[in-house]
């Protein structure tokens, strides 16, 4: 019993073509949608790949882009083959093409659904890559003199500012770290002097945060030394100052961006995936109706359909061709080895 | 003697049309472009209205806007009497009015280009609003607690890091007012008595800046306080150092972003206003050839005047002395009449 049979009389069989024709160029163009949508990601990522210290996310953009271009060279094909398939000396060439094209067509939604999967899938990488590569920005932020790290602290201070975070998970990761140089610590001071040698290994330790932490929706002007002490300022209580500095972990805010660009291009990539489907499935139709057509009787009514049999029918004779394949190979492989034992019992024989 | 006659088979005068519809539209968009360029300007300015004192003239960018649905609706209608040209009948629906619009063409023309200059010459205006503006806004930056100027402070803060400035002239404005506001303030400390008991009119100054101006590609951390003393920090001398803090005034940061904004402005819309120049000559063109037709198909000249500049210039003086003229004998032939009866 053949799947999803539909009656296509020859009008019917004229506007499937035309509708085709129609589909497959918004395939083109979402196709290029797609490819332009993996560029903007990938620029994205590019963009912090000072504070990432992998690039396994950029699987997502990569699949993005090659798939987009896949989606339009395939969807041309289609546009061509519908622009002829009325014409019936000019469709059957087409026709060897079309059983692959079924194949790549399927491999390409199956790639998009892949990819959108993994944007959610490499959320926990993503974290990972970032906590190590913010571990180290803020660890190197003091390394202006050093080639190679001379950028850090700026891309640290500009990377606060834009996002609106303080330090790796909080503004307590900087109270861990030596962030100001030693070129700027007068180690003849007591101050300098007492804080360092109280430290385990020599860094000089404050509950201080960099300028770029900052607030500028505080009501007053940014306190940034002597954090927790709260009669180091007046009239200030740290367990209740929200305003002050930002509250957010650089981490936090920079993963809640790029998961907030993946569910934004999540379901345009879904409805690239029901368009190229409906191509697909518009396409079958097209050929299985023509297939049908009388050659003497062009202008009568064909059927359509989307598998010749059953879909359980079908996976069989898939199964069988499979195996003949294979017994192909066995068999002649056997042949020869009974041609050897019929020759040496010959031997033997004579 | 006409000026400019060209010959215009019928060949020609429908390639003419044809082009001439397609400039039209060009025309149509660029309209759209200048409308839209004029909403843009006006969003801009509206964003930074409190660093001008809200008191910023939108005449250019409501301007602008007028010009361009204006350049919309006349192209629009130039494209259509072009498109009818080629009809005769349509074409006489159209002709008693081609003269006046016409005329109407180069009035907007005139129009253009003086939007065009006055957008060039709209920065020194705002140079002022922004001065005075400025100088208010850093007053108020300690106001966060008093409504209508709570948000003065954050969109000071906001700005100075956008535009990458420090202060109004310089950053040596914020040595000059209180910035810290009362609430903070320990008026018990001796030190803070000291510094207000030192001040004439009681005020809090200290030689410091707002974390705002900081520069983050300043190889060392950010010096806020006492930037004028050498010996506060180690290896510091405030006179060679100049990555710590924004060097940059916010009123030249502004104006220059502002004037660059209105100098494309400017640009772009003399540009447009030669494409209308163009299109008006052609429709001139397509005018003057359809209306000397003999038959559809025959030949035709067009021009662009039909006499030479002076004597069309003479003929515009004579007209309008004949029309003053003509007022004037009216009444006196009026009088005459009041006296003689």
């Amino acid at each position: 019993m053949a799947l999803l049979k539909l009656q296509f009389p020859l009008q019917r069989r004229v506007r499937l073509a035309q509708g085709l024709w129609l589909l497959s160029w918004l395939a083109v163009l979402a196709g290029a949608f797609t490819f332009s949508l993996g560029v903007y990601l990938k620029t994205e990522l590019l963009r912090r790949a000072e504070v990432m210290d992998n690039t396994e996310i950029h699987v997502v953009p990569n699949i993005l882009m090659l798939v987009g271009l896949v989606t339009m060279g395939i969807n041309l094909f289609a546009g061509r083959v519908c622009q002829d398939s009325l014409d019936s000396a000019r469709f059957p060439p087409w026709k060897p093409f079309l059983l692959p094209w079924y194949g790549l067509a399927w491999m390409v939604c199956v790639w998009l659904l892949s990819a959108v999967v993994l944007s959610y899938a490499l959320q926990g990488h993503l974290e990972e890559s970032l906590k190590v590569g913010l571990r180290n920005g803020i660890r190197f932020y003091r390394d202006t003199d050093v080639p190679g790290r001379c950028f850090q602290k700026e891309t640290i201070d500009r990377l606060q500012m834009e996002l609106r975070c303080c330090g790796n998970t909080n503004y307590r990761d900087w109270f861990e770290v030596q962030w100001i140089s030693n070129r700027y610590l007068d180690f003849t001071s007591k101050e300098v002097k007492d804080r360092v040698r109280s430290n385990v290994d020599g860094r000089y330790l404050m509950d201080g945060v960099p300028f770029s932490c900052c607030n500028p929706g505080s009501p007053r002007p940014c306190l940034q030394n002597h954090l927790t002490d709260n009669t180091a300022h007046y009239n200030y209580e740290h367990q209740s100052e929200e305003l002050n500095l930002y509250n957010r972990g650089c981490r936090q805010a920079l993963v809640d961006y790029y998961m907030g660009l993946m569910n934004t291009i999540g379901p345009g990539i879904l409805s690239v995936i029901s368009l190229q489907m409906s191509v697909l499935v518009s396409l079958r139709y097209l050929q299985t109706s023509l297939d049908g057509v009388d050659p003497e009787n062009p202008e009568a009514d064909s059927e359509g359909y989307i598998l010749a049999k059953g879909v359980k029918e079908t996976m069989m004779d898939v199964k069988n061709i499979m195996f003949k394949l294979l017994q192909f190979g066995q068999v002649e492989a056997g042949d020869e080895a009974e041609a050897g034992a019929d020759g040496e019992k010959a031997a033997t024989s004579s | 003697m006409a000026l400019m006659v060209v010959k215009f088979d019928l060949k020609k005068r429908v390639k003419l049309a044809q082009f001439l519809w397609l400039m039209y539209w060009f025309s149509v968009m660029a309209g759209v472009l200048v409308f839209s360029m004029g909403l843009f300007f006006k969003i801009e300015l509206r964003k930074r209205s409190e660093m001008m004192d809200n008191n910023e003239s939108h005449f250019v960018p409501n301007l602008l806007i007028a010009v361009g649905l204006l350049a919309c609706g006349i192209n629009a209608m130039g494209g259509k009497i072009c498109y009818d040209s080629l009809d005769p009948i349509k074409f006489s629906r159209w002709k008693p009015m081609l003269k006046p619009f016409l005329v109407s063409c180069v009035a907007f023309n005139c129009l253009l280009v003086l939007t065009a200059l006055l957008c060039f010459l709209m920065r020194i205006p705002l140079q002022f609003t922004l001065a005075e503006g400025l100088k208010n806004a850093l007053k108020f930056y300690k106001d966060t607690d008093t409504p209508g100027r709570c948000y003065m402070k954050r969109t000071l803060d906001q700005m100075q890091m956008e535009f990458r400035c420090c202060g109004n002239n310089n950053f040596r404005d914020w040595f000059e007012i209180q910035w810290v506001s009362n609430r903070y303030l320990d008026f018990s400390a001796k030190e803070v008595k000291d510094r207000i008991g030192s001040n004439v009119d009681g005020k809090y100054l200290m030689d410091a800046v707002p974390f705002s101006c900081c520069n983050p590609s300043s190889p060392r951390p950010c010096i806020q306080y006492q930037v004028t003393n050498n010996t506060a920090h180690y290896s510091y001398d405030h006179h060679t150092e100049d990555l710590n803090i924004w060097k940059r005034g916010c009123r030249d940061a502004l104006i220059s972003y502002y004037g660059g904004m209105m100098n494309t402005i400017g640009a772009l819309v003399l540009l447009v206003a030669s494409l209308e120049v163009i299109v008006m000559i052609g429709l001139q063109y397509v005018n003057t050839s359809q209306s000397n037709l003999a038959d559809p198909e025959s030949e035709s000249e067009g021009w662009i005047l039909e006499k030479t500049v002076k004597e069309t210039f003479t003929d515009i003086m004579d007209k309008m002395k004949a029309m003053s003229k003509g007022n004037a004998v009216e009444e006196g032939g009026v009088d005459g009449v009041a006296t003689v009866s």
